[in-house]
């Protein structure tokens, strides 16, 4: 086994609808910091976390705009963590599933991220050090 | 019409959303003439607990420079004639005692929900 440890993750939570994609993208960050290479398998409502048409809104209620908000976009994190992975000398491996794309209509995803199957989670695994799966609940 | 918000499920989506989603709501609701009440319960007691800190998020070169605010939000929301109840079994099961400070919240028995719950023509549990 190399020094520069491969994890793979699974994460199954849409964004702005727990604290799971939170803590899930602070994992994925401590890791690419330390240059590891990462594996992301984004099943069901984890395909909507790299989605490009999210779009940051003004508040009403909070009294802001869209500047002033400043609304967190998870397809900024998943970019930022692949450009942090890849300055620390590791890397970002993101596939997601692509039926559980194609049944909500994630049509548009950030650069760096693909298509893949359940057999692409269960490779990507066996040539991992470790994996750990978020589950939703 | 009169509605009760029931809140139990606590800090979901609050980085994201930069609030709670149900606050939010009840805010938005109540900014056009809704007649609300809230229930805090469960983990969600803790929402009224004052100091509380979301700040400090980032991932990569991206901050989160407007982090959520519930002490600001309730009382915001109590600003608005919002009545903002706790249940006080909960806060006590979770050693909080009288740790909260944010004013004007109402502390609620056991014994006193259902007379609550019957001055509400609709019941919201989230």
């Amino acid at each position: 086994m190399s020094e520069k440890k491969t994890l793979t993750f699974a994460i199954m939570d849409p964004p702005f609808e727990s604290a799971r994609s939170t803590t899930f993208f602070r994992l994925l960050e401590i890791a690419a910091g330390r240059g590891f290479n990462l594996n992301v398998f984004a099943y069901e409502g984890g395909v909507h976390l790299s989605f490009a048409k999210q779009k940051a809104h003004g508040n009403g209620v909070h009294g802001t705009n869209v500047e002033t908000e400043h609304h967190p976009l998870p397809k900024i994190w998943v970019s930022e963590i692949m450009t942090k992975a890849q300055e620390s000398g590791g890397s970002v491996n993101w596939v997601n599933c692509g039926l559980c794309a194609d049944e909500r209509g994630i049509d548009e995803v950030v650069e760096g991220v693909r298509r893949g199957s359940p057999a692409d989670f269960w490779k990507l695994a066996q040539a991992s050090d470790n994996s750990l799966v978020i589950a939703t609940r | 019409m009169k509605a009760l918000q029931i809140i139990e499920a606590a800090y979901r989506g609050t980085l994201e959303e930069q609030d709670d989603t149900i606050i939010w709501l009840t805010h938005s609701m109540r900014d056009t003439g809704a007649d609300l009440s809230v229930l805090l319960t469960g983990n969600a007691v803790n929402y009224v607990l004052k100091g509380q800190d979301a700040s400090g998020l980032e991932f990569g070169r991206w901050t989160q420079v407007n982090p959520p605010n519930l002490e600001r939000e309730l009382e915001n929301l109590i600003a608005k004639d919002v009545p903002v109840y706790v249940m006080r079994d909960e806060i006590d099961r979770r050693g909080l005692g009288e740790a909260f400070t944010i004013e004007g919240i109402k502390l609620l028995n056991w014994e006193d929900l259902p007379k609550l719950l019957d001055a509400h023509d609709h019941i919201w549990h989230w």
